[in-house]
């Protein structure tokens, strides 16, 4: 079993070499990690139903501010913030999803949907004085609490995010082999042919838009603990979006590690043009979108496909 | 009481009148077949009664109770489900993982549907092919594989749309074993079919629809040989 060793040696790589690491070395790692967990979040509705969101960043969004608001007003820990904006999230989740699907909205025109949805939050978050407007709202950081979700270095954080991330996979790890899991399967593969198997398309569709958005909140609640500042551009912008779809579209859409897969590979990846072309801006995106377009042309099925493929044809049967 | 009964049915879609005042009764236990030239309305007869569509008039009852505007997933829940004549198989998924989606309909956990599929999977003959992923069948497996996944619902009223078509004569005869096995397994069948020397074989009674509306109703024997429906397909003056 190489597979399950390697997998055992990187689960033990992952819990105990960050103490020992450099602090950029661990930013980035965490910046991996983040972007992982909001690529297994997103894989939940994209990958495994199908449904490919382009606006899941409202989702963040509302985490990140509900959570926030309720710290900074009312001087609620973010630790409870954080499942209260992922209620919030799913709700409008499930509003979002309902109307969409209700009227039968698929593919292209589902994504659009969802896009408007975050662009119009992100409108609404600029122009509304409460929320701070395109300034943005600063989370209080200067000493440690962990009770309220504050620490003085870098590394809780990790290994916050580290156990978030493995929660939501174990979580679609076990959807993935559950009714539910085959359910959302049918519906993306044919829905008529899985409306005629007895399977709720409607429902199972509403299903994964509440999980969804409820894990990708938790991302956003998150990002403004760690970073200690949200604004409507950072937290409701396309690039929380395209960052959460990216990992899990080039790791494997629909396969419990692809989202991994993914961020290891392309966050690295995206911090190394970085460096590269430091100076010059806007270069690294260009060379960034570059490697994408070749990854994606050589790897329709993802990393994990792309494994997968190599293992059968290479392995015993 | 009639298994299914159908009263008075009628679709419109724009100006075409696809079926008018259609009455059908089956019971539990026939193998009904319902024939008729292209465009006759078979297939939106199998949409009304399966809810992919609503009637614009009339009803439709399952075991007394009216399945009108029922969700097809709700009327398969019913125990009433179907075929499609263009297959639409979970590409990506293996033929085991279809037939499994079919079984969830009555059995939660995951382990069981898995062993209900892998039971009628060998039933329909599927059994080598298990794991194969469902866009690499044949055609005739791909009917197989319709079949399975209705089946696995547990259905007591299976409609089936066109299970033959595009199959040789070697392959019919083999679904024609198969259909006489569901049958005997306690389920009812209602079946399109153009294959004739099949449909004859198979059904107890024949409903011949000709532009939306029946034309003929008996024995297989007897609307072979009706005037009307000879001259509905060959034409007048046959």
């Amino acid at each position: 079993m190489g597979a399950r060793l390697a997998g055992a040696l990187a689960v033990a790589a992952l819990v105990a070499l960050p103490p020992l690491l450099p602090k950029y070395h661990l930013e980035v790692l965490i910046s991996v990690v983040f972007w992982a967990y909001l690529g297994i979040a997103w894989n939940l509705l994209g990958g495994y139903a199908g449904q490919f969101s382009f606006g899941h960043a409202a989702f963040f969004g509302i985490g990140a501010y509900t959570s926030t608001l309720l710290l900074l007003q009312a001087g609620l820990t973010p630790w409870m913030g954080m499942l209260l904006g992922g209620a919030v999230a799913a709700a409008f989740g499930l509003f979002e999803g309902y109307l969409s699907f209700r009227y039968g909205l698929k593919g292209p025109y589902f994504s659009l949907v969802t896009l408007a949805f975050a662009e119009m939050l992100r409108v609404v978050a600029v122009n509304t004085k409460a929320v701070g407007s395109s300034l943005g709202l600063v989370v209080p950081s200067a000493k440690a609490a962990p009770a309220m979700f504050m620490f003085s270095n870098k590394l809780p954080y990790y290994y916050i995010i580290l156990v978030m991330g493995a929660l939501a996979l174990a979580l679609t790890w076990k959807i993935g082999r559950s009714r539910l899991g085959f359910s959302l399967a049918a519906v993306r593969e044919n829905e008529d042919a899985a409306e005629a198997a007895g399977v709720d398309a409607l429902g199972m569709k509403l299903r994964a838009m509440a999980l969804s958005s409820f894990l990708t909140a938790l991302g956003g609640t998150f990002y403004a603990q760690y970073f200690a500042y949200i604004d409507p551009t950072i937290t409701f912008g396309p690039a929380v979006s395209i960052g959460a779809l990216l990992p899990a579209i080039v790791g494997g859409a629909g396969t419990v590690l692809g989202p991994v897969l993914g961020s290891f590979v392309l966050t690295p990846l995206s911090e190394l043009t970085r460096f590269a072309l430091r100076g010059r801006a806007g270069a690294d995106i260009m060379l960034y979108g570059a490697i994408l377009v070749l990854v994606i042309s050589f790897l329709p099925q993802g990393l994990a496909g792309f494994v997968r493929d190599r293992r059968a044809r290479v392995g015993p049967r | 009481m009639s298994l299914l009964e159908m009263t008075g049915l009628s679709k419109r879609f724009g100006g075409l009148l696809a079926v008018s005042g259609f009455d059908l009764a089956l019971d539990a236990g026939e193998i009904v077949g319902l024939i008729g030239p292209n465009g006759a309305g078979k297939t939106t007869v199998f949409h009304l009664v399966s809810g992919f569509h609503s009637p614009t008039a009339g009803g439709i009852r399952f075991k007394g109770d009216s399945i009108v505007g029922l969700k097809p997933h709700a009327i398969c829940r019913l125990g009433l489900t179907r075929t499609f004549q263009i297959v639409q198989p979970f590409a990506g998924l293996s033929v085991i993982e279809n037939v499994m989606v079919g079984a969830f309909n009555r059995e939660p956990d995951a382990a069981v549907a898995r062993r209900l599929a892998g039971e009628i999977v060998e039933f329909v003959g599927l059994g080598p092919r298990r794991d194969v992923p469902a866009r690499s069948l044949t055609l005739s497996d791909c009917k197989r594989l319709e079949m399975a996944r209705g089946l696995a619902t547990r259905p007591e009223l299976l409609l089936l749309d066109e299970a033959m078509s595009g199959l040789n004569p070697t392959e019919i005869d083999e679904i024609i074993g198969l259909i006489r096995r569901i049958h005997a397994h306690g389920v009812s069948l209602l079946i399109i079919e153009h294959v004739m020397q099949a449909i004859m074989a198979l059904s107890h009674r024949l409903v011949v629809l000709h532009h939306g509306e029946k034309l003929a109703e008996g024995a297989p024997g007897e609307v072979a040989n009706n005037r009307r429906v000879i001259e509905a397909y060959l034409g007048e003056g046959a």
